[in-house]
């Protein structure tokens, strides 16, 4: 079988799958990273959001044999380290305002959240409601107010 | 050491009854007996008027069930401290953990990170006592909690008062540490085994006045919070189960369908990462190493299929059948003086965003389960026997859900895994996949609400409204609790078990005049259920919106139109606060409106105020990528009195909920029905509302208490939300709605195949990353 090294939240590691099964299932059912969640394995609904090289994806819908060596992949659990603390801010931002209710999307939202604030800052301006209101990742519980609000606080601390 | 002496009490405060039970540590149970504890509710009379639900409602109807109940529940106290408490009730967001935390933190003087709060595993003893619904937790809750905790704290201090040679009256508690004379000190921890009882005994403690509170009603945020956003609050598919390997069903293409043969068997089973592949009751199951390979294995699979159980049914189908069982009406129509309404409700999903998953494990000899259930006895009695074993030797672990709004009422999941790991020899983490859970997964089914008025003289003087509706799945064991409790109904007679539910929760509140609201159902066999209630949504948005007509039809504004006709003083109360903070009236551009709704159930009252804009410029608001933008309700303003709100935060989190759900089921969310199977198969095609529809302004106000008991909250808003937003979108284009959402004549979305029921996931995610 093939194998697939790429680094995993700062850590190098190297895995057994066939090329075509996608990140989320080597994630979660083979290397037992849970953080990023099964909500439909169709990019729709955005529960499995992180990161690669900073930027946000869905690993439901990236085949394991395009992830390079030299990416890498941020899950919920490795956000904090990108900062050098126990929590992101965003996170942070996420317990001030309470937003969670069963939490199953959130750490999708919290992993959109970041990538949102960091392109709107890239493209030289500071999150709006219209930036927010691009988002796709679906709250069944419906936490999109408190999840607007967090967004924009934690912004002002990232 | 000997009994605790009992702490003088005013004579006026109730007493409630727990006991000491013999074990290691300090334990304290309380029968799960919320009527007992709970006097003020009234259900002895049967009075003909004012309507059924004012009086006794669905949550009363559980209560009183629970009454005979025998089991106990408890609250240990550990050496570390730390207090623990077993809930029979299952968390799937609704913030219940949190909840009953806080009722422990108060009454034992424990800091609340020092309680811990776990899920019961299905206890049969506790009979029909563990059924999570019918915004019912709270309320059955909080009087047993709080009597096993504050017999707990007690139980503490007469044991330090003991040690130290003290009268129990000169201690005093605070943050899990007694202090006695000259500040002498022990932790909770330090007295557990100290306080420990050798045999069961009876005791009794006087609970906290609320004016003592200092955590309860208090605003407090979530207890599993920071493991949710770090990642680490594991949900059922997230659990490791040694050799549970990831599996998956392979569906036909009509509901509930079935397998006449699978024609490529041994070539799936041969496929990467597949282990096994057997034919069950509706599907072909297979088992690999990764949920993707048994996607792989799903398109592969060839099958010929069965029939299944609703093949010939479409919406129209369905539409004319409602219309021919509808209940006629009784009162004639009175000439001019009659507004007659038809409003159609479609099919909705009421899937959470964690597709249904279960864990099952079956040997020989028993069997081990792990799924979200709100009814893990019915889950664990009927698993049992499916599988041929005793009761006793199927064991059933209650997991955290992703979400439920009605989903996890229903162990069809966890009956599948049962079948399949039966099947397969071996355990199994079966999860349906997203199309699944839209396609043959529950629906809260299709109703029609028909409303006639007769007013004359500035006065209504008659209000029918008859709701024809698809058959409501209640097979969940609550049809076991009315059973058993039959015999003590106010409503009685004649009525069918959904026809006495509706009776239950359905209460108009306003004075007009002969008033009859009748519920007729048609027997399809769809896969139904409650969806955040059960029939409030529709029938009070029917209602709601008929009383618009009624306020224009008489010249007058709703607002004052309600004031005038509401019976309920609570209502009247919520309505004015909305009216007054919601600046009501105010001059608003053509094409925007605001809209009001009210609703009373499980004995709380709410009034929503929204405000929408149906401008085409809003309509057709463009956005990337699939979905629907239309209408978008700019403000929201929800006013809730819920008796006593045990945590304000977590009450207005319900509030925001319930709002959002309302938003969708009036704007954009619903199943199309096309030849036995809903057409929407992903979040794309079933359009829950998305932050693009969300109001920029959504407020909650939570009224002074009313009570000293919680009313129900997971549930409370979503009807008057619903009303609120389609009476403000009929003021706002001029024109009432009658089918429901407004987009469903619409299909604004291209239907995956049915056949492989399940698509392979894309491949091109790298080029969408931002």
């Amino acid at each position: 079988m093939p194998t697939h090294t790429f680094t995993l939240n700062g850590e190098q590691v190297t895995v057994e799958a066939e090329d075509n099964v996608r990140l989320l299932w080597v994630l979660r059912d083979l290397l037992g990273v849970t953080g990023p969640k099964y909500g439909c394995a169709l990019d729709v609904c955005k529960a499995c959001t992180s990161h690669i090289n900073g930027k946000a994806f869905n690993p439901c819908s990236v085949q394991v044999s395009d992830i390079k060596p030299t990416d890498e992949i941020t899950t919920i659990e490795g956000l904090p380290a990108t900062v050098g603390k126990d929590l992101h801010p965003m996170q942070q931002a996420w317990l001030d305002y309470d937003v969670a209710q069963c939490g199953y999307c959130q750490p999708g939202q919290i992993m959109a959240a970041v990538a949102k604030v960091k392109q709107a800052r890239a493209a030289g301006h500071e999150i709006s409601d219209a930036d927010i209101d691009e988002l796709r990742n679906i709250c069944r519980c419906g936490t999109y107010t408190r999840i607007r609000d967090a967004i924009k606080a934690g912004a002002h601390t990232m | 050491m000997p009994d605790p002496s009992t702490p003088k009490a005013p004579v006026s405060r109730r007493r409630f009854l727990g006991y000491l039970v013999a074990a290691p540590t300090l334990a304290v149970a309380v029968s799960w007996v919320a009527e007992a504890s709970d006097p003020q509710r009234a259900y002895a009379s049967v009075p003909t008027l004012p309507q059924p639900e004012e009086l006794f409602d669905l949550g009363d109807l559980q209560n009183l069930a629970a009454a005979p109940t025998s089991g106990l529940i408890s609250v240990q106290v550990n050496t570390d401290g730390t207090a623990s408490f077993a809930v029979p009730r299952a968390e799937v967001g609704q913030g219940m953990t949190t909840a009953i935390a806080m009722m422990v933190a108060e009454e034992m003087d424990l800091p609340m990170e020092k309680v811990s709060i776990s899920l019961a595993d299905a206890r049969p003893e506790l009979l029909m006592n563990q059924l999570t619904g019918g915004s019912n937790s709270m309320r059955s809750m909080y009087m047993p909690v709080r009597t096993a905790a504050a017999i707990a704290r007690q139980r503490l201090v007469d044991t330090a008062a003991t040690q130290w040679g003290v009268p129990a009256s000169e201690l005093s508690a605070r943050n899990g540490v007694i202090t006695g004379p000259g500040g002498r000190t022990a932790t909770y921890g330090s007295l557990a085994k100290a306080a420990a009882s050798q045999q069961t005994t009876p005791v009794s403690a006087t609970l906290k006045p609320s004016s003592a509170f200092t955590v309860l009603g208090k605003p407090q945020n979530r207890i599993d919070a920071y493991d949710i956003v770090t990642g680490r609050k594991k949900f059922g598919m997230d659990l490791q189960i040694p050799n549970a390997k990831p599996t998956m069903v392979a569906r036909p293409p009509t509901i509930n369908g079935t397998v006449v043969s699978i024609n490529n068997a041994n070539a799936v089973r041969a496929m990467p990462g597949i282990t096994d592949v057997v034919a069950i009751t509706h599907g072909v199951a297979v088992r690999g190493a990764t949920f993707g390979q048994c996607i792989d294995a799903i398109q592969a699979l060839d099958v010929t299929w069965g029939p299944g159980t609703v093949d010939g049914e479409s919406d129209d189908t369905v539409k004319a059948k409602l219309r021919a069982a509808q209940v006629p009406m009784t009162v004639p129509p009175l000439l001019s003086k009659t507004i007659d309404a038809e409003f159609t409700f479609a099919f909705a999903s009421n899937s959470p965003l964690e597709p249904d998953n279960a864990i099952a494990d079956v040997r020989p000899d028993r069997a081990e389960i792990w799924a979200t259930l709100k009814v893990p006895i019915v889950a664990q009695e009927q698993i049992a026997a499916q599988l041929g074993l005793p009761v006793e030797a199927v064991k059933v672990h209650v997991v955290q859900g992703g979400g439920s709004f009605g989903r996890h009422l229903f162990h069809d999941v966890a009956a599948e895994a049962a079948e399949i790991s039966q099947k397969m020899g071996k355990p199994v983490k079966l999860s349906w996949s997203r199309t699944d859970n839209f396609r043959q997964g529950r629906t809260h089914p299709m109703s029609i609400s028909r409303v006639r008025v007769n007013y004359a003289l500035g006065n209504v003087i008659s209000y029918e409204q008859r709701h024809a509706s698809v058959q409501t799945d209640f097979g969940h064991g609550l049809g076991e609790m009315i059973t058993a409790t039959a015999a003590h109904l106010p409503v009685g007679g004649n009525l069918s078990f959904a026809q006495t539910i509706f009776e239950l929760t359905q209460s108009s509140p306003y004075n007009f005049g002969v008033t009859t609201q009748l519920l007729n159902e048609v027997p399809l066999k769809f896969n139904t259920g409650s969806m955040r209630n059960i029939y409030s949504p529709n029938v009070v948005c029917a209602q709601e919106l008929v009383v618009d007509q009624l306020a224009a039809k008489m010249g007058k504004d709703p607002v004052r139109f309600r004031r005038e006709f509401l019976r309920d003083q609570r209502l009247l109360a919520v309505l004015n606060k909305a009216a007054e903070a919601g600046n009501w009236g105010k001059t608003m551009p053509a094409g925007t409106a605001q809209g009001i709704g009210l609703h009373s159930e499980y004995r709380g009252a709410v009034a929503v105020l929204a405000e929408i804009d149906c401008r085409p410029k809003t309509v057709n608001r463009p956005i990337r990528g699939e979905g629907v933008t239309g209408p978008r309700v700019t403000k929201a303003l929800v006013v809730v009195d819920a008796g006593f709100a045990i945590n304000p935060r977590g009450l207005e989190a319900q509030m925001i909920g319930g709002v959002q759900d309302a938003i969708a089921l009036v704007l954009t969310s619903s199943l199309h029905i096309k030849d036995g199977i809903p057409l929407e198969g992903s979040w794309d095609n079933y359009f829950y509302t998305r932050q693009w529809n969300s109001p920029l302004d959504l407020r909650v106000i939570i009224m002074p208490n009313t009570s000293d008991t919680p009313s129900g909250a997971g549930e409370l808003a979503v009807a008057p939300a619903v009303a609120a937003v389609a009476c403000a979108y009929a003021r706002a284009t001029g024109t009432m709605p009658t089918s429901f959402p407004i987009n469903h004549g619409t299909l604004s979305f291209e239907p995956l195949p049915l056949e492989p029921s399940t698509p392979q996931s894309p491949t091109d995610g790298l080029d969408h990353t931002f």
